[in-house]
Order: C-alpha cells, then sequence, then structure tokens
C-alpha cells in the first residue's frame, strides 16, 4: 500500500486481513429472451469482508442490480440461468443452494433494501407486523419478544416512538421514516451482508444524510459487510472503502476509493467522473465551462460489440480496443481494471 | 403592451396555490394542501432561474401555475409585462408560443403513437401557417438543432434512448421559438453521462437563442451549473433567493447551509463529519407557525415560532426569510 491510500480519518472499515464473508467468483447471469441471450452480468469476480463497504457504480443496464438478486437468488430460472460461476458465502455455493437453504439465509445472513421502501412494504401489513415475520421466522422467538426485538431495532434505526409505530402502516410514515423501516427489517436478525441497492436515491438530500449515516453506525457497530449499490459517485466517495466500476455487465475497474478517485485507469471511469458536476465557490469561468460528457449510448446487451464494449463511445480506442475484450489486469498495487489503453492515458486531472 | 427594458420576462407576484381537501357529507373542505404560498420571483430575458427543493416543497406546482396547468388560488403571473393569471385558454393561445415546458419523464411525455417527427412538428401545426414542405425543414431543422439524426424523424418515441427522448422533447419544446422554458426536473431521470449532454444542450441553446429558463430541479450541483441566480424552497415558500456566487458562497437561510452540507461530495478525500439535518419536513396540510422551518432549524429562537419571516433583502440583491439575519 502507498502512503496515499492511508487516511487515518477515514473511520475504522474493514480489516484487511480478515476472509471475505462473500465471495462471487465468474459469475454470469443470462436471459434467454426472443431477441437472444441478454448477458446481463458476464463474467463477474468481486468479494466483500466483515465491516467493508463496498460501492457498485455504474449505469442504468450496466448489471449492478441483476448482480445483487444474483446473489440473493431472486431472479426466475428460466428466463435467468447461471451460465458459470460460484458465489461464495461462509463456506456455501449459493448457486447450488436449494430453494429451502435460500430462505433460510435470505433475510437471515444476508438481507437487501430497495430504492424504493413504498413497494417494498406491504401496505396492508402494519410496521410491527412486517418487522416480526422474518424475526418469528428465523429465530424462533414468540411474538412478544419478537414485538421487544422489533422495538430495540426501531431505536437502532432511530425511529422516534417505536412502540406507537409498530401499530403504523406504510402509508402513515414518511419516505425516510420508510426507509429506516426497511432498514431495520434488513437488519433484524443481525445478518453477515447486507446489499443496499439504490438506498437513498428516492430520498431528499437532507434524508440520505440521515440515512448515510445510520449505515455508517450500522456498519460500525454490527460489523456488517455492506454492498452499496448506486450511481451517485458522491455517495461512493463518502461512504465506500472499495469501489466497483460495471459497465454492460462487467467489472471494468476497482481499487481502494480514494485510489479509485484519484487514479482511475479505466476511461470510463474518468468519464463518469468528468460529467457529474460538483458544487464549488469558485466561479471564475464555472458556467463558461461545459460539462464533459461521454458520446453515445450503452451499447444493447444482446448485441454486443466484439471487442471493449465501451470502445465505440472511448476516445482513446484503438483497432486492438474494437477487437479484443481487454483482460482485467492490476495496473497499480490493488487496483485492476480491464482496458488495454491504460498506461498510455494522460495523467488524470478532473 | 407595457415591456420596457426593465420589465422582466416573467414575473410571479405573491403566488399561491392551495388545494382543498373535501369530505364529508355535504363536501366541505376539511383541510387546505399549502403547496406553494406567497412565491414572488422574475426571469429576466436571456437568464436561467434555478429553482431548488425537496420532494413537496411545492417548486413543481409552482411551474404548473406559471404555465396555467394549474390555476393559482391568489397572486399575479406577468408574461412581459401582461397579467396571465386568469384569462381563459384562448386568450392564453398566443402566450402559449411564448413559454413552452420540458417535463421529467421523456417516457411519460411523449404520446407512443405518433412519429418523433409528428411530435416535434405538433405544435407548429397549432399555431402559424406553414406549408407541409416549410413544416417539413422546419422539423428537420429543430432535428439538427438538438442532435438528433434525421432519419429518427421517422422512429416512435420507443426507439429512442432516455437521452434522445429528452432531446425530442427540448426539440418540441423549441419548435415555436418561445422566449422561455419552464424545465421540471429535465435530466433527473436521465444517466449522469447523459446528463451532461443534455445539460450542455440546454446552455448550447440559450446562447444561440437568448433563451430564458425556469430551471426546476432538486439536484443542487446541476442547478448550480445551469443557474444564473437560484431560488430556494422549503414547504410551499421561498426561503431564499439570489444569483448564485452569494448563494453558494454565503448562504443566509439555515435550509439552505443544511442542504449545501448534506450534498455529498464526490472526493474521497473530502469526507467530513456528516452535520446531519434532524427530523422530516412537516406536511403541507399542516405547515408550522410561524417560520416553517422552525421544527428542523438548529438556531430557531422564541420569535421564529410566532412571527412568520418575510423575504427581505439582507445583503445586496440577496433576499432570505429569516429572523436571524
Amino acid at each position: 500500500m502507498t502512503e496515499d491510500t492511508v487516511l487515518l480519518d477515514r473511520g475504522p472499515s474493514a480489516d484487511a486481513g480478515t476472509d471475505p464473508v462473500l465471495q462471487v467468483e465468474d459469475l454470469r447471469t443470462y436471459f434467454d429472451t426472443r431477441d437472444g441471450v441478454v448477458k446481463a452480468v458476464d463474467g463477474l469476480d468481486f468479494s466483500v469482508r466483515p465491516g467493508e463497504i463496498l460501492g457498485v457504480v455504474g449505469e442504468s443496464g450496466c448489471g449492478k442490480s441483476i448482480t445483487s438478486l444474483s446473489v440473493m437468488q431472486l431472479l426466475p430460472r428460466p428466463p435467468a440461468r447461471f451460465a458459470s460461476g460460484r458465489i461464495m458465502f461462509k463456506g456455501r455455493d449459493l448457486l447450488q443452494a436449494s430453494e429451502d437453504e435460500m430462505r433460510r439465509l435470505r433475510g437471515n445472513e444476508i438481507s437487501m433494501i430497495f430504492q424504493d421502501p413504498m413497494s417494498s412494504l406491504n401496505p396492508v401489513l402494519s410496521i410491527g407486523d412486517q418487522l416480526t415475520e422474518a424475526i418469528i421466522l428465523h429465530q424462533g422467538l414468540s411474538s412478544k419478544q419478537a414485538m421487544d426485538h422489533a422495538i430495540e431495532m426501531l431505536d437502532l434505526v432511530h425511529i422516534p416512538e417505536p412502540r406507537r409505530r409498530l401499530k403504523e402502516y406504510p402509508h402513515q410514515l414518511s419516505g425516510g421514516m420508510r426507509q429506516r423501516v426497511m432498514i431495520a427489517m434488513a437488519l433484524s436478525c443481525n445478518p453477515s451482508v447486507l446489499i443496499a441497492d439504490e438506498p437513498t436515491t428516492a430520498l431528499d438530500v437532507t434524508i440520505q444524510a440521515q440515512i448515510l449515516a445510520l449505515m455508517e453506525e450500522i456498519r460500525d457497530k454490527l460489523k456488517t459487510a455492506i454492498i452499496l449499490i448506486t450511481h451517485d459517485l458522491g455517495v461512493v466517495a463518502e461512504m465506500a472503502d472499495r469501489v466497483l466500476v460495471m459497465y454492460a455487465g462487467r467489472k471494468v475497474e476497482e481499487a481502494d476509493v480514494v485510489e479509485i478517485f484519484e487514479r482511475p485507469q479505466h476511461p470510463y471511469t474518468r468519464g463518469l467522473m468528468r460529467s457529474v458536476p460538483r458544487l464549488t465557490t469558485d466561479f471564475s469561468e464555472a458556467r463558461e465551462q461545459r460539462l464533459s460528457e461521454i458520446p453515445g449510448i450503452v451499447p444493447a446487451l444482446t448485441n454486443l460489440p466484439k471487442g471493449c464494449t465501451f470502445a465505440e463511445r472511448c476516445a482513446f480506442a484503438t483497432d486492438r480496443c474494437r477487437a479484443e475484450y481487454p483482460a482485467i489486469e492490476p495496473k497499480k498495487p490493488d487496483h485492476v481494471a480491464a482496458c488495454w489503453e491504460s498506461a498510455n492515458l494522460p495523467d488524470w486531472t478532473l | 403592451m407595457t415591456e420596457t427594458s426593465e420589465t422582466p420576462l416573467l414575473e410571479v407576484k405573491n403566488l399561491t396555490k392551495h388545494f382543498p381537501i373535501r369530505g364529508g357529507l355535504r363536501n366541505r373542505e376539511q383541510a387546505r394542501v399549502y403547496a406553494v404560498d406567497g412565491v414572488s420571483f422574475s426571469v429576466h430575458a436571456g437568464e436561467t432561474l434555478g429553482i431548488v427543493g425537496e420532494s413537496g416543497c411545492g417548486k413543481s406546482t409552482t411551474g404548473k401555475a406559471i404555465l396555467r396547468l394549474e390555476d393559482p388560488t391568489s397572486g399575479q403571473i406577468l408574461l412581459k409585462g401582461n397579467d396571465i393569471t386568469h384569462i381563459s385558454r384562448r386568450e392564453m393561445h398566443p402566450y402559449r408560443q411564448q413559454m413552452q415546458v420540458i417535463f421529467q419523464d421523456p417516457y411519460a411525455s411523449l404520446n407512443q403513437r405518433l412519429r418523433a417527427g409528428e411530435i416535434v412538428g405538433e405544435p407548429l401545426g397549432n399555431y402559424g401557417n406553414l406549408t407541409p414542405t416549410e413544416r417539413r425543414e422546419k422539423v428537420a431543422d429543430l432535428f439538427a438543432r438538438v442532435g438528433l439524426r434525421q432519419d429518427a424523424m421517422h422512429r416512435f418515441p420507443y426507439e429512442f434512448s432516455g437521452g434522445q427522448r429528452q432531446r425530442l422533447g427540448i426539440a418540441r419544446a423549441l419548435a415555436l421559438n418561445p422566449e422561455i422554458i419552464i424545465a421540471d426536473e429535465p435530466v433527473s431521470a436521465l444517466d449522469v453521462s447523459v446528463q451532461a449532454q443534455v445539460v450542455n444542450l440546454m446552455m448550447d441553446l440559450q446562447e444561440e437563442l437568448g433563451l430564458s429558463y425556469l430551471f426546476i430541479a432538486h439536484d443542487l450541483a446541476i442547478v448550480q451549473h445551469i443557474s444564473h441566480r437560484i431560488g430556494v424552497m422549503y414547504l410551499g415558500k421561498l426561503v431564499e433567493i439570489t444569483d448564485k456566487q452569494s448563494l453558494f458562497r454565503s448562504p443566509q437561510h439555515p435550509y439552505t447551509e443544511a442542504l449545501l452540507e448534506s450534498v455529498p461530495i464526490p472526493d474521497p478525500r473530502k469526507r467530513k463529519a456528516r452535520k446531519v439535518l434532524k427530523g422530516d419536513v412537516p406536511s403541507p396540510l399542516k405547515p408550522p407557525k410561524g417560520c416553517n422551518f422552525n421544527t428542523r432549524c438548529p438556531f430557531a429562537v422564541d420569535r421564529c415560532f410566532k412571527e412568520e419571516p418575510e423575504l427581505r433583502e439582507v445583503a445586496p440583491g440577496h433576499m432570505a426569510a429569516c429572523h436571524l439575519r
């Protein structure tokens, strides 16, 4: 590790020595459709350690949500199919697990929170019923004990008057409150892995700040491994220990958060970072500057180009890029990227 | 016409939009949603005024009231000095030409049964008397202007990506050479790389055509990038409005400060202890007495619970509604 990558004020994070709690190897999630095979996830490797926040970044259709649904085994087969891969969780391969085994894991050892808390909560069940369901199922508590535990969980996620809230229904809560309830539910069985798929995208910024603070607090207290899926580079920069960038179903870059923001090695990562406007107080030429664009659009997953899938939008693409998909290789210590040209990219500045 | 050089292109005075909630046997008004509650601002020619605020703050309702898609409860809307607040649909017709709209969702706001060329050409049929050839030329010109290929004219909306659909929406808005475009969250449904394309396009068009924008959005960084002046709304009220330099360098309202503080910075070296604004936005059914931010404001004093602060000039050209300034 170079001295640059060590940051003292970043709070507790994963202990590099511990083994990963979840390890995904060569995952290929394909969908058989009338238009052909959609390679939604195509050869993905990643792992996450206890207490670590792994940020997964990419735009719509990059496969980030399909990855999380694959880990949770929530995809109907068919049309989904796993062309290859292993998802190792505590010594077991989840791709080989029976539905019964998965049911024991889901919401218990691995849980998930979604973008839209309104559509993921059951509108006709009270908060208390929904919270205690998993606790009774997985932990075998009586309903009285489960209620007490539910109150503790609501307390943990800072919901005021938890006893009263238990009797309320989702529509009586604000968006931020609902997302807290979702988090309380996801954490109620003390999972080792929490997958958060765009957990704050539907929320206002002041509420987003509350939820992000809560997720950090929980990681510190419970050492939960968190996979944070988001399109928001600001959220990633503030939360993640490590960042994985996906494009058209594949990992194109992965590194420690400071490393990737300071020395991005893939033109797509660079393009993403440049295209977000940043808050500034220096207006000398700010408005005159154009935002940098990534030209073109994401290719259709049914009809991916032969070589690098980013080549047609990339200013640095060569003939080799158009012919051959680049292997994902270490470019710097602890920093991998899939780009033939990363050694020839100009020095990085925003 | 009362137009003079000082007349703003668009002026909104004390605009109010309340939605009554009716119920009971006699269908009487039971309660009232104070969606927009006394908002005043103006937009000058060639200028972009950004309106920011969180969901439910009334920013979209403000836009709809200005477009007369919602009838204002009270207040005044002046377009080039002409009062359009209560005029009839027919009287509104010529003004629609000067004031166009771009919506958030390019999926929902385009007619799925019309070809792209027809969508863009439709306003031309409603106004003016172009021959079919002239109309085709004008549409081709608009496609080129927003960066769409000519052969795209024959395709249907579902054949376009999100960014291209938003380009279509912009082309349609430009068809009548409007002077001001009300853009309600025009890029928030788009991926970041495509957002940049659309924001750049809007800024280029402004430069070429001298357009004004009322740019309504919740993303502060984008609003900062595109706007000249910015107004911040909270619970139906404008709490601060000024040029963008002053707003970001010295925000005067505690809510604006909190908003700026909450935006995540895409730089991991700038991580800081998060100053989190507590609590939720109160219901617009029952806005708090006094200052409507008093339930969440860390600085609130007695007076803030009793007396509503007026939007007043706290520094040259810088308006804020806070007793403590």
